[in-house]
């Protein structure tokens, strides 16, 4: 009983240790594990002077509504937006299927020296709502646009 | 006086009893598993509705998210049926966690295939290194380490104590995957059903899920009959040629 008992302790000790650990790896590594930045945070970035026009980096957001912008030349503009603060995006490329207004979406790219935020790619972002074609229309409807 | 309850639970531990038990067991599983699996397809491929967004793509949802569940509660059955045999040594929790660990990985592997494949028309991308892809990965590799540890000792007393402390070091990466879509921005979604209010998922959509997470269930409960039945006869074996010796 007392051996079985030590034994307990030992493994929950090393659990803890190891957990720990882990933690802390992962705590002072979040900078890096996180997928992508909002506009809120990016902007503060640049007032930090963190990042400059070289930093390749992730913007993430909701397409604002009605500003997808596109020209002759198959390039789009359009504004990402984390309902705080936006960042006007210039791409040019594949568009994803699921890229919609008021849709989650990531672009890869830079910053320029305008403060747009120029693209080489683009992947959209799904939310973790599944319902059918009518639901959808019944909820526009009884709710709005959204 | 030993009562019913503990009578059952000695039964349970013993190998040989257990064997009987699971045995008679093995062909209902079987046959529980292909009934389900038809039901299952056919409501995910011929009577589930399209996505709103994602069009017929959301029917790879069905295989996908199965096998995740299956992944991370197989690995986290695995950790706790080590945990039991280091304290308790009893010798069926050795040979769970080593017969159940093949399966893991075959539906972690599955998961992100599957994954990879929805990621392709859906996301715009087939891989990324977000938390949650990573996490899932490594997952992955857990499995294989642990597999082959559990192998490479020709003493399966000793094997069995390393590969279970292996086991539950491992399973620091189950909460990580789980809680990743929360804790990081990820470009994987985040929990659809275990959400605190009402999951949003439409029911159309939950039945075919549900049925096909049932028939994972069933598969995980049959290939883990076979396994353990060769696993224990593997044991007998060496037990046999080294008292003979």
């Amino acid at each position: 009983m007392i051996k079985r008992k030590k034994r307990i302790y030992l493994i929950s000790l090393f659990f803890i240790t190891i957990a720990t650990s882990i933690y802390l790896i992962l705590w002072a590594l979040r900078d890096n594990i996180v997928f992508f930045y909002s506009p809120s945070e990016i902007q503060q970035k640049i007032r930090l002077k963190e990042i400059d026009e070289m930093s390749k980096l992730r913007l993430g957001g909701m397409v604002k509504e009605s500003s997808i912008e596109q020209f002759n030349d198959g390039s789009i503009n359009f504004i990402i937006t984390d309902f705080d603060r936006e960042m006007v995006v210039f791409y040019k490329g594949i568009i994803p299927d699921l890229f919609k207004e008021q849709q989650g979406v990531i672009a890869e790219g830079s910053i320029n020296n305008e403060g747009m935020f120029i693209a080489n790619s683009i992947l959209a972002k799904h939310d973790e709502n599944y319902m059918p074609p009518e639901v959808q229309d019944t909820l526009k409807k009884d709710y709005g646009d959204k | 006086m030993i009562n019913k309850g503990n009578e059952l639970k000695l039964q349970l531990v013993n190998p040989g009893i257990l064997e009987r038990y699971i045995k008679a067991l093995s062909p209902w599983f079987c046959g529980a598993f292909i009934s389900s699996l038809i039901i299952g397809l056919w409501f995910a491929i011929f009577n589930s509705p399209p996505d709103y967004l994602q069009g017929e793509t959301v029917r790879i949802m069905y295989v996908h998210v199965p096998s995740a569940w299956m992944a991370l509660f197989i690995y986290s059955s695995m950790a706790v049926a080590s945990i039991i045999g280091l304290i308790y040594g009893h010798l069926v929790a050795f040979i769970y966690a080593k017969s159940v660990a093949p399966i893991g990985a075959v539906f972690t592997l599955i998961c992100l295939v599957t994954g990879s494949l929805w990621g392709k028309p859906m996301w715009g991308t087939w891989w990324v290194w977000d938390a949650r892809l990573t996490s899932m990965f490594i997952l992955l590799f857990i499995y294989l380490g642990f597999i082959i540890v559990s192998k490479s000792f020709n003493d399966p007393v000793k094997g069995d104590k390393i590969s279970s402390i292996f086991a539950i070091i491992g399973f620091i990466n189950i909460p990580i995957i789980k809680f990743s879509v929360d804790i990081w921005t990820t470009l994987h979604q985040p929990a659809t059903i275990s959400k605190l209010d009402t999951p949003s998922i439409h029911i159309d959509m939950l039945i075919p899920l549900l049925v096909m997470f049932a028939s994972f269930i069933f598969l995980f409960l049959y290939i883990f009959s076979i396994r353990f039945f060769s696993e224990l006869n593997l044991r007998r074996y060496v037990a046999y040629t080294l008292s003979s010796k």
